[in-house]
């Protein structure tokens, strides 16, 4: 059924479809309303589930691995600051291969404190072996909820799954949502059934020392598991998309790839600002299409390759920074080529907030049609540079 | 594409005003984004609430610049938010007012003017003026029908039905009271 929702609310009720046995979280803004409205539908009893109160994300990301851990189904959700706390607990998930679902509503980090939008929380953590996708838009948020249990629950990938929703932007941004039945959840998302578990009746220890016999190999394993799963992904986006009728999870969408001069390769809901802007730049005659990056851990590169090897200009639009160094998409896009085609451009924009426009976009254009940049920041202020920050 | 910009201060219920006019919209069959942004983050402060409809899906995720229909919660900011600047030419402002002082309507921009606190009072006992402007909005530019916003504000407050009922009492004061200036 159709509803015109918030992002955060189309995350919860998805959630409530998937029935997990502990949900907890710490509020912070902008993820807040996510878990209120989970909150909401355990008090009503319309959700079956534990909501444990917790007094900091670091809490909320031990329970739900404690919970995990003894074969339930479970979710969390936060941002920023909220996710840099967790981070510790966050590697130990991945490492001890619990299908933990979090939704992160991406947010800045401090400090300034800024609780606008960018990229960087999840970029922070993006190497502890989460499974992460970033949607465009609402019914994507909704709809990778199922498809991250499924995921994630797979008894050969055990892994937990990040998805990424632009804060503000997509979770305080209401829009037209399709919403399954109860029924069709459950055909698509068996009831969790872990191969290995907590359990008194039959014992045994998890998240114990790997000492360097057997350390490398945890890591070696996750990091394949990674890999492999890149197919699975794809299969997983069929078989909802048969069941569903909407387009499943994906590794990358293109738009107007094929003869594209210029391809824009990006994350999240600015794909959307940026598919107007092709079409405006279309009409015009100018050939610019888009390689939106929807998985990006495992990163898709093969996928990649093949679509940028025989273009002419690549300007890769980061929403966060590797600060000393470059964008982190762009730094990943940039290895995958040694020739020097393509054209490789390195933007960063849109960071704390900082809207990224029509305007925006078009200097993405001009700049790389005239040189190449690595690391080249968009809307600056240069007063404010001078004024304040004496650079 | 039609765009909507609200000017209004954190907690006069901007981001109402846009969800409950994107639910009618969307119950119309319209594609509608709502979303706010929040300057300071504070009450009081000034803020926007954005929306977008269109018969296609809305993709487009910036902040509206240059709006079509602009509606002003509160006449303090007229002023120190320059709401009429970026109004595109031809496109309608909705105003709520505090006095009688006439408004002088910007070249290219219609500008309709309600006493919406004053009503909001009157009908729901406090002064928020949402429902008001959105009977107004109603009115000014013909965008959507009444009925349709009296369907969202039910929806809005499903399970009251005495606060639906005055809403849409207010909702029907706008589209009545609201007058070119």
């Amino acid at each position: 059924m159709k509803k015109f929702l918030e992002g955060s609310h189309a995350v919860a009720e998805a959630v409530k479809l998937c029935r997990p046995g502990v949900i907890s979280a710490y509020p912070i803004t902008p993820q807040t309303h996510i878990v209120e409205r989970l909150a909401d539908f355990v008090a009503n009893g319309e959700l079956d589930s534990q909501f444990v109160n917790v007094e900091s994300e670091h809490s909320a990301a031990s329970v739900v691995l404690g919970a995990s851990a003894t074969g339930v189904r479970v979710f969390t959700a936060t941002s920023s600051q909220g996710l840099i706390l967790m981070s510790e607990v966050i590697y130990n998930i991945a490492g001890m291969r619990l299908p933990v679902v979090l939704v992160c509503a991406n947010r800045a980090l401090s400090a300034p404190i800024n609780i606008w939008n960018d990229h960087q929380d999840a970029i922070s953590v993006r190497d502890s072996g989460w499974i992460q996708f970033f949607a465009e838009n609402n019914q994507e948020v909704h709809d990778f909820v199922y498809q991250a249990y499924k995921l994630g629950e797979n008894n050969k990938v055990m892994l937990p799954v990040m998805i990424n929703m632009d804060g503000y932007i997509l979770t305080h941004g209401l829009e037209s949502v399709d919403i399954p039945e109860k029924e069709m959840v459950d055909r698509f998302l068996p009831p969790y059934n872990p191969p290995y578990k907590l359990d008194i009746d039959n014992p045994l220890t998890m998240g114990v020392l790997g000492d360097p016999s057997i350390y490398l190999e945890t890591r070696y394993a996750i990091h394949k598991t990674l890999e492999e799963t890149l197919e699975l992904i794809l299969c997983i986006g069929e078989e909802f998309n048969s069941m569903f009728g909407r387009k499943g999870i994906d590794l990358l969408e293109t738009y107007w790839t094929d003869d594209a001069d210029i391809v824009i390769v990006a994350m999240g809901s600015v794909c959307g600002t940026i598919k107007d802007f092709i079409d405006r730049e279309r009409a015009k005659g100018n050939k610019i299409g888009l390689l939106r990056i929807i998985t990006y851990r495992p990163f898709p590169k093969e996928k990649i390759f093949e679509c940028l090897k025989d273009k002419n200009i690549v300007a890769v639009l980061d929403k966060s920074i590797s600060l000393g160094s470059e964008g982190p998409v762009y730094t990943e896009i940039k290895s995958l080529f040694s020739q020097s085609k393509p054209k490789i451009n390195g933007f960063v924009a849109g960071l704390g907030g900082r809207d990224i426009t029509m305007d925006t976009l078009q200097k993405i254009l001009d700049i790389s049609l005239k040189k190449v940049v690595r690391c080249e920041f968009l809307d600056i202020k240069e007063s404010l540079l001078k004024e304040e920050f004496y650079v | 594409m039609k765009e909507v910009k609200v000017f209004a201060r954190a907690g006069q219920g901007a981001i109402t005003t846009v969800s409950i006019l994107g639910e009618a919209l969307f119950r119309e069959g319209k594609y509608a984004y709502a979303f706010p942004h929040f300057g300071a983050a504070r009450m009081g402060a000034p803020m926007n609430a954005f929306l977008r409809f269109d018969s296609r899906p809305v993709r487009l995720r910036s902040q509206v610049n240059s709006p079509d229909y602009i509606i002003v919660v509160d006449p303090t900011l007229l002023e120190s938010e320059r709401c009429f600047l970026n109004v595109k030419s031809g496109g309608i402002a909705i105003v709520a007012i505090r006095d009688e002082k006439k408004l002088s309507s910007p070249k290219g921009i219609s500008v309709f003017t309600l006493p919406a606190e004053k009503i909001a009072m009157e009908i729901i006992g406090h002064p928020f003026s949402n429902t008001v402007l959105l009977g107004a909005f109603s009115k000014a530019t013909k965008e959507l029908k009444l009925d349709s916003i009296f369907k969202a504000v039910e929806e809005r407050f499903i399970g009251k039905p005495e606060i639906a009922k005055k809403n849409i009492e207010a909702v029907k004061r706008g589209y009545e009271e609201v007058k070119l200036a």
